[in-house]
């Protein structure tokens, strides 16, 4: 069984998000995702300083299957990428919700996140599809 | 072992060398090198082994089965081979007057019209070196269409999220934006959703039929009324040619545009990755843009069409008029078969295909789309097999090599988790589908009882479980001699 961590946020495109203060949030993908995707070998960070609409493709993860996009949760501006991934990809395999993290975003609005699935509502998501 | 490991120096295979010795004397000593150059030293038996055991390493069609679902790589005949190396046609030169090529530009024109027949379209060009340029000038064609009315908003191509990932790249090269259309439950492209897609913005729509989930996309007539009446164009991507070949024509269900793998459908090894050739169709709307250069025809003689005879082409796509040797494979092919032969061959591809899907669900494998008949391709899931003894498709895949079949295409289409895409192909006869069903039923078998046996597969070919994500991670493509003396050190270290 993937772990959900209770203290975050989930997409449907299986992103996970951490609010923080001040409206930057952290994303990343999560356990049950890095283990559908297997091992990864690439990992495209987005830019400090993108602006990025809701639901917008802003990164790219690679693995030995397949390459797919990560999206953006809501409208707002890249803080940080994650830059520790271009020599270590495999961080998001070892610790999704930790050292894997993407990128950092400052939102436009934080209301834009009640979208989002709680760690209960993700299980049973996950469990569906 | 690579040959320069066996190298010995001084050693030579003198019978092998040229009888006549190239008189050289005159190049300046500052031009000559002072080393010799690295090259193996081997006798001639040492050499004749060295390649005829790289060629037993080899897998291929030739040996054994391969179902390499999305790919039909398929038995080519050999007559298919022998005629298009016939004297005439291999010592032509490209640049050659039309008046001395009649023979040659005869069977690319022939070739032309019947493919023209055969998909519905009015006009072919062979100019295309390969798939991936084929989809390119497919796509330019449309650009080049909305731009000459003025429709310059026209940006947003349309691809399903089944597509082959060479959809959205093309769309993207062609400066367009890709948006992604979702697939219902029963591996149908969501009308619906696609309904709400469209408008003022749209280019147009990549599609492949059969679909890259193995089914036929059933509402195809109405998703091409969709698209044209929101001013967009309809692509078609040959892919999957091979279920529908003579059935069923792309031009009947609206496609403005097509492209044709002829290395798949039409008769040429691609296995090795290359050459290939995409021959490219268009209907009405485009066919000003064609592109250059094809065959003509007046009265009875044969000439290239270039820029001077369509002004509005997309361009020139080849030097020569593409990959002559794959062309003419593709014309004696279809000559072969005739427009019976053909049919035949859509319908025994879609039959190999159904009993094996058949026989895979008797055996208690999970079908993805259950109820839906196959078309030339199917795709088994593994996702129970994963989640109960942690048997993943890439497992059951590494143990069909100890089985003596090549491997299914893994993990594509991405839509489906733990999946196969396989695809026996027309040529297969039953028995060999019978042996791909057992061995597979006995995998399962083994993936219940001890899973280690999957896990350390295969065991019996040359080279054991490869590390493909170390490969991924560390690319290294390029041999260099003093590596031979790196991994000696390696090896006492």
């Amino acid at each position: 069984m993937s772990k959900i961590p209770d203290d975050l946020k989930y997409s449907k495109s299986h992103e996970w998000v951490r609010v923080e203060d001040g409206n930057v949030i952290i994303v990343g993908i999560t356990d049950h995702a890095q283990a559908a995707l297997g091992d990864m070998v690439f990992v495209e960070t987005p830019q400090t300083g993108t602006r990025l609409d809701a639901e917008e493709a802003c990164s790219v993860v690679e693995s030995v299957k397949s390459a797919s996009d990560i999206y953006s949760p809501a409208a707002g501006e890249i803080v940080a990428g994650n830059s520790n991934l271009a020599d270590s990809p495999e961080l998001i395999n070892d610790d999704p919700y930790g050292e894997g993290w993407i990128f950092q975003m400052r939102v436009d609005d934080t209301d834009a996140l009640v979208g989002l699935m709680n760690a209960q509502a993700y299980e049973a998501f996950c469990e569906e599809e | 072992m690579l040959i320069f490991e066996k190298s010995s120096t001084g050693r030579q295979a003198g019978g092998q060398a040229p009888a006549n010795q190239i008189e050289a004397g005159d190049i300046p000593a500052s031009m000559l090198r002072k080393d010799k150059p690295t090259l193996p030293e081997v006798s001639e038996l040492q050499a004749v082994r060295h390649y005829t055991q790289l060629s037993q390493k080899n897998y291929s069609i030739d040996t054994q089965f391969y179902p390499l679902g999305s790919c039909t790589m398929k038995y080519n005949p050999r007559a298919c081979n022998s005629l298009a190396m016939l004297p005439g046609f291999l010592g032509r030169h490209p640049l050659n007057q039309n008046s001395v090529s009649q023979g040659y530009l005869g069977c690319l024109y022939e070739l032309q019209e019947i493919l023209a027949d055969v998909t519905g379209m009015r006009k072919i060009s062979l100019a295309g070196m390969a798939g991936a340029q084929g989809e390119f000038a497919g796509m330019s064609m449309i650009r080049a269409y909305h731009q000459a009315r003025g429709d310059d908003n026209r940006t947003e191509v349309l691809v399903p999220d089944a597509a082959h990932g060479t959809n959205p790249a093309t769309a993207i090269m062609c400066g367009m934006k890709v948006r992604e259309i979702p697939t219902n439950k029963k591996g149908d492209v969501d009308l619906e959703v696609l309904r709400t897609m469209v408008g003022p913005q749209t280019a147009g729509l990549m599609l492949t039929n059969p679909s890259t989930l193995g089914v036929f996309e059933r509402r195809i007539m109405e998703i091409s009324k969709t698209i044209h009446e929101a001013g967009g164009l309809l692509y078609y991507d040959g892919a999957n040619l091979n279920a529908i070949l003579g059935k069923a024509r792309p031009g009947d269900m609206g496609f403005d545009v097509i492209h044709l793998n002829l290395h798949k459908t039409f008769s040429t090894p691609h296995g090795g990755g290359g050459p290939g050739a995409a021959a490219i169709g268009v209907g009405e709307r485009l066919e000003p843009y064609l592109p250059v250069p094809h065959v003509v025809k007046e009265g009875e003689d044969c000439r290239w069409a270039d820029e001077n005879d369509i002004p509005d082409t997309i361009g020139r796509l080849s030097a020569f008029g593409g990959n002559a040797g794959v062309l003419l494979r593709a014309y004696v092919y279809i000559r072969m078969l005739g427009r019976e032969g053909m049919q035949r061959v859509a319908e025994f591809a879609t039959l190999n295909a159904n009993y094996l899907m058949k026989r895979m669900k008797e055996n208690g494998f999970d079908l993805a789309f259950d109820g839906r008949r196959a078309t030339h391709e199917f795709i088994v899931t593994l996702k129970r097999q994963a989640k109960e003894h942690d048997a993943t498709a890439m497992d059951y895949a590494k143990r069909l090599l100890d089985y003596g079949h090549h491997a299914p295409t893994t993990y594509f289409p991405l839509l489906v988790p733990e999946c196969l895409l396989i695809e026996p192909t027309e040529t297969e006869d039953k028995d060999t589908l019978d042996n791909f069903a057992n061995a597979m039923r006995l995998i399962d078998e083994e993936a219940r009882m001890n899973v280690e046996t999957l896990k350390t597969a295969p065991v019996s070919t040359p080279l054991r479980r490869v590390d493909d994500v170390k490969a991924a991670r560390e690319l290294n493509l390029i041999w260099r001699p003093d590596q031979i003396d790196e991994q000696a050190d390696n090896k006492v270290a």
